[in-house]
């Protein structure tokens, strides 16, 4: 029997990159707040710059409930799914702890594509299948969110467009922002200056990536070592602007908020009008009920889904919010597939570094060019980024040995002429919704508490194939242009779209009840205290990493909350 | 920070090595009581006879063992390989340790490749010629080397994964001597904070020659 809590106002079910956020809205307007995070607190002492130790899973320390309880997944419904690693982790700041850390606001024309294509291009140009629709916000509107989220945390970039005056030194496709960045610009590398005079020559716009990192003393934290182990790892000096080292700790300080941690919530529970009465969690073998006001659902895409479809009630039969049948649709996942990778013929001395000092190229991006002649939709972010560690280098040049020896006197001359001349590009492509790419409960695999984990029914489509293709081109252009021997990779990608670290939908935000869960603040449609925050409420990609348009959504629906909160608590 | 004689790569790796010594079933004073000067001398004298003592393999297991990742990794006209980065000390450390769970694969691997030599080649692996071992090695890697379980072309890719850890991770496992596998491909080196230099294309930046851990800043890892 689960011990019941004294109520509170608002729960926050996972305190990661999203529910970090909104934590310190919450706290600073003096409500109660409790924070409830599978994971535990980290240590700085954990995040040494060692490859061996994060290669063997031992990064990231602490209880990773991702790990028990999994992801299933397929490429479409004739198949069979199979079970595979959830690529998120579990601690107070959640993948935030450990991420690349790019933080960029989506495009304009990312919150309209529906309407913005249908405009310029024709109806007949929204790619078949696609369940898109325009977000109930424009960008102006999210701004100021994402305006508060960079000066919180401290985001490190040089805006290209400041109350639509364009500056050449930042990237002059973003949308119009208030004011400057907090911070300017991570530094660049050799390699990454190489990179700016190569797309100068192709006339292309370069400029440096926008990133959650300080490049320099900021809040009390110091700036960037550079060291080389920021992705996949914790930084050691706090300058990676997780809500870890950020909002979290500022919220516990402005207010009553309380860090519950290694607590694993199993269910939401309703009263008999419908509303959101309190969550069930376990911690240390024991069942909780905690009763609140308002419940913020902040855990991962596919956490948010599933404890929806699994908190079935009289009131919600088929899981919470989902009388409309929309919880788990309009799933998609980030197109980065399709790898584009170059050899120079020279060292890039691209040891050190992190993935978020990197060099972006917009000009093929979202409707930054003309799709007259073209047959998709959307487009791609071309970047390249510093960060190289010995064990990974050794093994990337493989590739390049064409089916060579793999040992021996020949593979290691060769690994010793070119273990610093690789590049592998990251490249971010516009994804759209599909009405047959979905989530939903696996009918047969159970994690160990016998709960259904997810299952990911999604593939691919040729709006996603077609923008590979031709981002690839761009790509190879790029990397020929700053002296590459060879480039591989055409872009392709096929069959499922599978686990990311980039997943969206699947409680998508949208004024219609019949095609969305959650209105334009963030709140269900159907049980009014209940918010959901994360990447399950975006119903579009753009090119470009989610983490900070996210952010921005959990701020204002946070903000929301407080404001509204004797309407939505009633 | 406390140096071992002959073991100037591995710092302050107490609680390991202790485990190790408990292991050989050797003594040492940890008492309380005993004066700093006096404990840490007895603690080096016992860890350096340590250091390069078999943990997991016997000694016949370990020739075995080297003569393979001498051939995985070579010394030759490009430097020291393998052997001389110590490799077989990572794995034969890692196998008491980390990889525990697959002793046994070695156990078992090593002795159908020695049997798999002598069949083929007429002697035990390491005494074979480098040109007859890279034969043997190359039957095993693609799998036409009979008497191992699962396919001996697996045995081969595990060998080859430790080695090249043993080579180029961090010289805290107990591999990677001398920084001989970083110096190989140019790595520079663990560091904690990088300057703006260390990141140009005009410079070969010069190697910090440190472990992760020989900042004090870091928890370790098992070995």
């Amino acid at each position: 029997m689960a011990t019941a809590l004294k109520k509170t106002n608002v729960v926050i079910i996972g305190l990661g990159a999203a529910g970090g956020i909104a934590c310190l809205p919450i706290a600073q307007s003096g409500l109660e707040v409790i924070g409830l995070e599978a994971g535990s607190w980290l240590d700085t002492k954990d995040m040494a710059p060692d490859e061996l130790k994060l290669n063997r899973g031992l990064w990231p320390p602490g209880p990773q409930k991702t790990k028990l309880e999994g992801i299933t997944a397929r490429a479409n419904a004739s198949q069979t799914a199979i079970r595979l690693n959830h690529p998120m982790m579990n601690a107070v700041g959640g993948t935030s702890v450990h991420y690349w850390a790019q933080s960029w606001r989506l495009n304009p024309w990312d919150f309209k594509v529906r309407s913005e294509t249908m405009r310029r291009y024709g109806a007949s140009r929204i790619p078949k299948g696609s369940t898109i629709e325009d977000w109930p916000i424009t960008y102006e509107e999210l701004e100021p969110y994402y305006d508060k989220v960079e000066y919180e945390i401290g985001v490190s970039g040089k805006a290209g467009n400041i109350g639509g005056k364009k500056d050449e030194r930042g990237n002059v496709f973003e949308g119009s922002r208030k004011r400057e960045y907090p911070l300017s610009p991570l530094r660049t590398s050799g390699f990454m200056e190489r990179m700016i005079a190569a797309g100068k020559s192709l006339g292309w716009h370069t400029f440096v990536a926008p990133a959650a990192i300080t490049s320099r003393p900021y809040n009390g934290r110091p700036g960037c070592a550079y060291h080389g182990y920021c992705s996949g790892a914790g930084c050691h000096v706090s300058a990676k602007s997780s809500t870890a080292v950020t909002t979290i700790p500022k919220a516990m300080k402005a207010g009553k908020f309380t860090v519950v941690t290694e607590a694993r919530v199993t269910t939401i529970e309703v009263d008999n009008n419908g509303r959101i009465a309190g969550v069930n969690y376990l911690k240390g073998g024991q069942e909780y009920f905690q009763p609140a006001d308002a419940v913020l659902v902040a855990s991962y895409a596919y956490e948010n889904v599933r404890l929806l479809l699994l908190s079935k009630s009289k009131a919600y039969p088929n899981g919470l919010s989902n009388n409309h049948g929309q919880v788990g649709k309009h799933y998609f996942s980030h197109n980065q597939g399709g790898a584009v990778s170059a050899l120079f013929p020279f060292n890039l001395n691209n040891w050190y570094g992190t993935p978020a000092q990197g060099i972006a190229i917009d000009n093929w991006a979202d409707d930054n060019f003309d799709h007259s002649v073209l047959d998709f939709i959307g487009g791609g972010n071309l970047y390249v980024y510093t960060e190289r560690r010995p064990m990974a280098a050794v093994n990337g040049v493989q590739t390049w040995m064409q089916g060579g020896p793999n040992w021996g006197s020949k593979w290691k001359a060769f690994v010793k002429e070119n273990a610093d001349r690789w590049n592998v590009a990251y490249l971010q492509k516009t994804t759209l919704p599909y009405e047959d790419n979905y989530l939903d409960l696996d009918p047969v695999v159970k994690d160990p508490l016998g709960f259904p984990v997810i299952r990911i029914t999604a593939e691919y489509k040729d709006n996603e194939r077609k923008i590979g293709t031709f981002i690839a081109e761009k790509m190879r252009q790029w990397y020929m242009a700053a002296g590459a021997a060879r480039v591989n990779g055409d872009g392709n990608v096929a069959g499922g779209m599978f686990a990311s670290t980039h997943a969206y939908g699947g409680t998508r935000m949208g004024d219609n009840p019949e095609t969305n869960v959650v209105d334009r603040w963030g709140f269900s449609h159907e049980a009014p205290n209940l918010g959901i925050l994360g990447g399950s409420v975006m119903g579009t990609s753009g090119a470009r990493n989610p983490t900070e348009t996210l952010q921005a959504l959990a701020w204002r629906t946070a903000e929301h909350l407080v404001q509204g909160w004797k309407n939505i608590v009633k | 920070m406390l140096r071992l004689p002959g073991e100037d790569h591995m710092i302050n790796d107490c609680l390991t090595r202790r485990q190790m010594l408990q292991r050989l079933g050797l003594m040492i004073g940890l008492a309380g009581g005993l004066r700093l000067p006096a404990r840490s001398s007895a603690r080096a004298q016992g860890l350096g006879a340590v250091g390069n003592a078999l943990v997991s393999l016997t000694p016949a297991e370990a020739e075995t063992l080297r003569a393979i990742i001498a051939r995985i990794i070579p010394a030759d006209e490009n430097g020291p390989g393998a052997l001389e980065a110590r490799a077989d000390r990572f794995i034969d450390r890692a196998l008491a340790g980390a990889l525990k769970n697959q002793r046994s694969t070695y156990v078992a691997g090593l002795a159908a490749l020695d049997a798999y030599a002598q069949s083929a080649k007429g002697s035990t692996f390491a005494k074979l010629p480098a040109s007859d071992q890279d034969f043997i090695l190359t039957e095993i890697q693609f799998n036409r080397a009979a008497g191992f379980d699962g396919g001996s072309g697996q045995f081969f890719n595990l060998v080859r994964t430790h080695t090249i850890q043993g080579t180029f991770s961090d010289p805290f496992y107990g591999g990677n001597e001398n920084f001989i596998g970083w110096d190989l491909i140019g790595y520079p080196g663990a560091r904690v904070v990088v300057s703006p230099n260390l990141q140009r294309m005009d410079i070969k930046p010069e190697s910090s020659r440190k472990s992760a851990y020989d900042y004090g800043m870091f928890n370790k890892g098992e070995v």
